[in-house]
């Protein structure tokens, strides 16, 4: 196992044990399919919605390199300054060039999953720069010193107490388990901030194509004020988030609020089209949009994967996974969590080093289900299983599923090993739950279950021949 | 008509009164039944496991036994969605791919064999208890969605549905994934015992053994109450 897959099943097996974790999760999660799903009832049809998202997902992503040029074109147009990255080594060396170019040392960030990707937060405390995040749920992780635990709610494994703990303790607020009186404290801190800032850096939700802006949805307004208040804005964005056409986001942005958090949209949707155009009062004297690859293309390159870059983050497919409700964010130690990280990271950052993700699912398709842009999620976690054996099988397990198949073929060899197994059963109890056991991992938690006297084939075999019209008694 | 049954090899091995339970019911309603023995397995640890090539040489036989075959039904959404959803995929591209399709179209899992193609919906059972329904992943989101295992439970004489709030939500059991990840397994099948458990039902149902084998050691462990069947074995009751 490489160490990543070590620390996986370490995190799980500590945290499914954990029952105050798990029940948080839980109940958090009954709290977003209440406000969904009634939500999602409202479209005229979801699932034809679904369709149409998915269609223009393959539209914009099958022609990717067109609609980012067309971005390009008509983002220059306007004075945007279009920059393109392969690597997050490139993506941070740009931003970096652009803060100390303008003399700059006070950072403030809205949500930005790509520059957790990249790490870019790290990189710029450890060149002395300071970058304050502005998302209130980022804010909390920043200040615990965190990543994200889930893409969406980063902290949403924090409760109320721990927030006002970790607010007093960095802060010296007074302690308050108000909702609304914790967010006023981190406003009067952020609003500062936002002020003093020389570079403002946001993510994007959409990409737009057609007429060279981004869209960016969210609930507190916070990327409004880091995108309107400091003189340079930044904009750091994965290549996936394409849309063709402007009116595309009149399906994006409520399919994306009602699968991300059961809203009809989110409380601020802003278009951002360049920067402080001539005769414009307000707004960045600068905007730099950083196109963000980081193997993007290679998920790109594989037809069989590909929908996978239609995802929108809306973290839908981690709310109704089971594996996520019961092992926690931070588990999967990815950057995204859940089935769509599962899938996207083992193409993102290393197939063997990441394939233990695709592995830990019982395949349930809850979140191919709930996807609104229909990515055939648990079908890739076994293509990333089949991808990864046929690019390195493990010696043993190899040597097991040949086994296997030969028993399974042979079938006076099963119905022999059945036989064997029937009357070594009795012998289980002496070695139950113990290290000799051989169904340890199974008995463990649970109790073995008995084969039968007498197999479905040897009823079968014995049953005595009669017309099917003669038939009226039960089974034996 | 006459119906071949695919028997996974837990029916087989563990729970033979399923498939038992099958055949009386599907030769109560006059229809005559075949079943492969030769069969053994449909190719899914393999499979499941990334193993495909392995998967290939189980899924060869089956392909080639069931070519003739008319409908094929099969007691288990798992196997079921195998050899309906994941054989055209595991012969992608293979000289079999046509044969694989051919199989898909006429594989029903159980429950959904009798209503939407026999439709059958009450075959005069009765089973007076409560009972609260388990709908398998694969059964549930590969081959036929939540009604048909219910519409044959409503017309059980005697028997109350109650639905759990987690009805939908995976076991855990998972194949090897309930050893491989067993901490998660059981910690999801913890979440499903005791959605269960809390509408008060004397029985678990489901139309899946494999979730059922999981379910059963996890209640047996905790000493639970709750029994687990499969909806075969009530449909028979009388």
């Amino acid at each position: 196992m490489t160490g990543n897959a070590t620390q996986f099943q370490n995190d799980a097996d500590r945290l499914t044990s954990d029952l105050t974790h798990r029940q948080r999760i839980q109940s958090a999660m009954t709290k977003y399919y209440a406000a969904r799903y009634p939500r999602q009832a409202i479209f005229r049809d979801w699932q034809e919605g679904r369709q149409t998202a998915a269609e223009t997902k393959w539209a914009g992503i099958n022609e990717l390199d067109k609609h980012l040029a067309e971005f390009e074109k008509n983002a220059v147009s306007r004075g945007t300054s279009v920059h393109w990255t392969s690597t997050s080594e490139q993506a941070r060396q740009v931003i970096v060039d652009i803060i100390r170019r303008h003399n700059a040392q006070r950072i403030v960030k809205s949500k930005v999953m790509t520059s957790e990707e990249i790490h870019l937060n790290q990189l710029l405390e450890s060149l002395g720069f300071e970058v304050v995040e502005s998302d209130l749920g980022e804010y909390i992780q920043q200040l615990k010193n965190e990543p994200p635990y889930h893409f969406v709610f980063p902290c949403m494994h924090l409760s109320r107490e721990e927030i006002s703990d970790l607010f007093e303790n960095h802060l010296g607020t007074a302690q308050t388990h108000d909702p609304e009186a914790l967010t006023m404290i981190a406003r009067d801190v952020l609003r500062k901030k936002y002020i003093e800032a020389d570079i403002g850096i946001t993510g994007a939700n959409f990409i737009v194509a057609e007429t060279g802006m981004i869209s960016i949805t969210e609930n507190e307004g916070n990327a409004r004020l880091t995108a309107a208040l400091p003189r340079v804005m930044i904009t750091l964005v994965g290549i996936e988030k394409i849309l063709p056409r402007l009116a595309d986001l009149a399906l994006f942005l409520p399919m994306l609020a009602t699968a991300g958090t059961g809203q009809p949209l989110t409380c601020y949707n802003t278009m951002y089209g360049g920067p402080r155009q001539p005769g414009e009062v307000d707004g960045p004297e600068e905007w730099h949009v950083v196109f963000l690859d980081n193997n993007r293309t290679t998920l790109l390159a594989d037809p069989e994967q590909r929908d996978a870059l239609h995802c929108i983050r809306c973290g839908a497919c981690l709310n109704v996974c089971p594996i996520f409700k019961n092992v926690g964010g931070f588990s999967y130690g990815t950057t995204y969590q859940g089935p769509i990280g599962s899938v996207i990271t083992p193409h993102l950052r290393g197939l063997q080093d990441w394939k233990h993700l695709s592995s830990a699912s019982s395949l349930c398709g809850a979140c191919t289900e709930t996807c609104p842009v229909k990515i055939d999620l648990h079908h890739h976690l076994l293509h990333n299983r089949r991808n990864a054996v046929a690019e390195k099988p493990g010696r043993l397990e190899s040597l097991l599923w040949q086994g296997f198949t030969f028993l399974m073929k042979r079938p006076w060899l099963y119905q022999t090993g059945l036989r064997v197994g029937r009357l070594l059963q009795p012998l289980h109890g002496l070695v139950k739950g113990d290290i000799l056991d051989p169904a340890r991992a199974w008995t463990k938690s649970r109790e073995l279950p008995e084969i039968a006297p007498v197999s479905f084939r040897d009823y079968w075999k014995n049953r005595p021949l009669v017309s099917a019209g003669d038939r009226k008694g039960g089974p034996p | 008509m006459k119906i071949t049954l695919f028997i996974p090899c837990f029916i087989d091995a563990i729970y033979p009164k399923v498939g038992m339970a099958m055949v009386q019911i599907l030769e109560k309603l006059g229809h005559t039944i075949e079943f492969p023995g030769e069969l053994t397995c449909c190719g899914q640890p393999p499979f499941n496991s990334g193993y495909w090539p392995e998967a290939r040489r189980l899924a060869r036989p089956v392909l080639k036994r069931l070519e003739n075959a008319g409908a094929i039904v099969i007691g288990s959404g798992s196997c079921g969605a195998m050899l309906k959803s994941f054989y055209p995929q595991l012969f992608a591209g293979e000289p079999e791919e046509a044969a694989a399709n051919a199989l898909s179209a006429k594989c029903f899992e159980f429950s959904g064999f009798l209503v939407n193609q026999l439709g059958v919906t009450d075959l005069g059972a009765s089973f007076p208890h409560k009972v609260t329904f388990h709908d398998g992943c694969h059964g549930l989101r590969e081959m036929l969605g939540k009604q048909p295992p219910r519409e044959l439970l409503k017309h059980v004489r005697g028997l109350e549905l109650v639905e759990m709030t987690e009805a939908e939500t995976c076991c855990g059991f998972g194949g090897t994934f309930a050893t491989k990840f067993a901490s998660i397994s059981t910690a999801m099948g913890e979440v499903k015992c005791a959605s269960a458990a809390e509408t008060g039902a004397d029985y678990m149902v489901s139309n899946d053994s494999s979730c059922l084998m999981h379910l059963k050691g996890l209640l047996d462990r905790q000493g639970r109450p709750l029994k687990t069947l499969h909806l075969a074995e009530i449909l028979v009751q009388s």
